[in-house]
């Protein structure tokens, strides 16, 4: 990892995700810690994404960090075909971090290896998106009280969604069970399960959503049919509303169920869900502010480690 | 090899000898080792009877002796090219060419949504299976198998 930067989730080792737990553990109970007094902090946000930009902001002003950036390449140098290294060749002269978003892929790993600071993906087009990963372990941890031994159940866009692909690749140390479930068109793609495969991962892959999957399962993670995934529109169509969850099927379903959500969603979960104890994608989106305060303060190398053990 | 083939090779004083190129493949070849651009004499066989093969390519390059990080590259578009150095009449170093680790340069990849192929950049592959050749993009990480493969 050059730099320190955190672009995919494979950059770090089980040991360090299990630290960045504690970590995320420490800032839910403490969210306001002056670490990074006079730090400024860019954030570059080449593709729209409000709900990711105003979580990695709000973790920067809990941190008493300052913020500069833009949420819309439009309005920079890069609509005036300026290059990405250009425009990292520029910023890193002025901040501590940069986070950034881009629709290309690679663009992240591209930007590590030509800035001088450190850079964090908030997610580079269908590839990665480290933080979101963090804060899915940490609500499976917290929900479960393990990462241990767990039968995850995805649904929906498991070929293009890249948070099943990334949570798949960091559970894979912890023993788990997968459920697929997908229609042909958007089926777990051979690569995740040839690595399942060659972890001892035990895996089933349906096409049905049906009781005795739902009924099995630890965490069920919907995913939404994206749009902007899908080079042919009718395709889109003909798929997206094919998975959905109604409170109704989680009768019989076990007390320690969570369900799971990178949101936003659009028709993937029924409202009547909302208000069941098993529902659990907003608090979900609230550990991201921890978990990106947990990320932001292992890429600058603040140790909260030791403030964790001098606190207690 | 037949009597006839050795002959032929034996035919170059000094210099390198790939063979057993699909013939498809030999203006590939001929383009993934800088052919274009040298100023020895350079013999191109296309189309040539082959047991093995069917039809094969030969390429005879006098007096050059190619890096073995330059010949490597061939493994991409052709796992089982000959490659046989010539030293005075002499085949003194036979082998076949084996993929590297890591690929720099030279393919494309073939995902257009991937940063390499909207910026002014090396690409940077690397080599997850040496036997199927699958190549993993190392910007985009999507991997791309032997027949998608594209060169630049």
């Amino acid at each position: 990892m050059q730099n320190n930067s955190l672009v995919s989730i494979s950059d770090f080792t089980k040991d360090e995700m299990l630290e960045l737990l504690e970590d995320m553990k420490y800032f839910e109970a403490n969210p306001n810690r002056r670490l990074l007094e006079g730090k400024v902090v860019a954030t570059l946000f080449f593709e729209p994404s409000t709900r990711t930009r105003l979580s990695f902001e709000t973790a920067v002003n809990r941190l008493g960090g300052r913020i500069i950036g833009f949420s819309d390449a439009s309005t920079t140098s890069s609509s005036k075909g300026e290059t990405l290294k250009d425009t990292i060749m520029m910023v890193n002269n002025y901040v501590d971090l940069i986070i950034m978003r881009h629709y290309l892929e690679g663009a992240a790993r591209y930007a590590s290896e030509v800035s001088r600071v450190p850079i964090i993906n908030a997610g580079d087009g269908a590839n990665q998106h480290p933080s979101q990963t963090m804060l899915d372990l940490y609500s499976i941890y917290k929900t479960q009280g393990t990462l241990r031994d767990l039968t995850i159940t995805m649904v929906g866009d498991l070929k293009y969604g890249r948070t099943v692909h990334s949570l798949l690749m960091a559970m894979s140390y912890f023993n788990p069970k997968f459920n697929f479930v997908a229609c042909d068109e958007l089926k777990m793609p051979q690569e995740y399960k040839d690595f399942c495969d060659e972890h001892g991962i035990a895996y089933t892959e349906t096409r049905d959503f049906s009781p005795e999957v739902i009924n099995s399962s630890d965490i069920i993670y919907m995913t939404r049919v994206q749009r902007e995934r899908f080079t042919d529109l009718m395709e889109y169509e003909r798929v997206k509303n094919i998975y959905n969850l109604h409170n109704s099927m989680l009768d019989n379903s076990k007390d320690n169920v969570r369900i799971l959500h990178p949101l936003p969603r659009v028709g993937e979960i029924s409202q009547d869900v909302d208000s069941n104890p098993k529902a659990y994608y907003f608090q979900q989106a609230q550990n991201g502010l921890y978990a990106r305060q947990a990320i932001i303060c292992k890429v600058l190398g603040i140790d909260v480690k030791s403030l964790r053990e001098n606190e207690r | 090899m037949s009597d006839k083939n050795i002959l032929a090779v034996a035919a170059l004083q000094n210099g390198t000898v790939i063979d057993h190129i699909p013939t498809e493949l030999v203006f590939d070849v001929v383009r993934l080792l800088g052919i274009e651009d040298l100023d020895s004499s350079v013999t191109i066989g296309f189309n040539l009877d082959s047991k093995k093969l069917g039809k094969k390519g030969i390429l005879k390059v006098a007096d050059v002796f190619f890096p073995d990080e330059t010949l490597n590259r061939l493994a991409i578009v052709a796992p089982n090219v000959n490659v046989n150095i010539i030293n005075d009449y002499k085949v003194v170093k036979k082998f076949k060419v084996t993929l590297p680790d890591e690929i720099k340069g030279i393919v494309r990849c073939n995902n257009v949504k991937c940063i390499t192929n909207n910026e002014p950049m090396t690409t940077h592959f690397h080599v997850v299976d040496k036997d199927k050749v699958i190549i993993r993009c190392h910007y985009c990480e999507r991997s791309i198998e032997k027949n998608e493969i594209e060169l630049q």
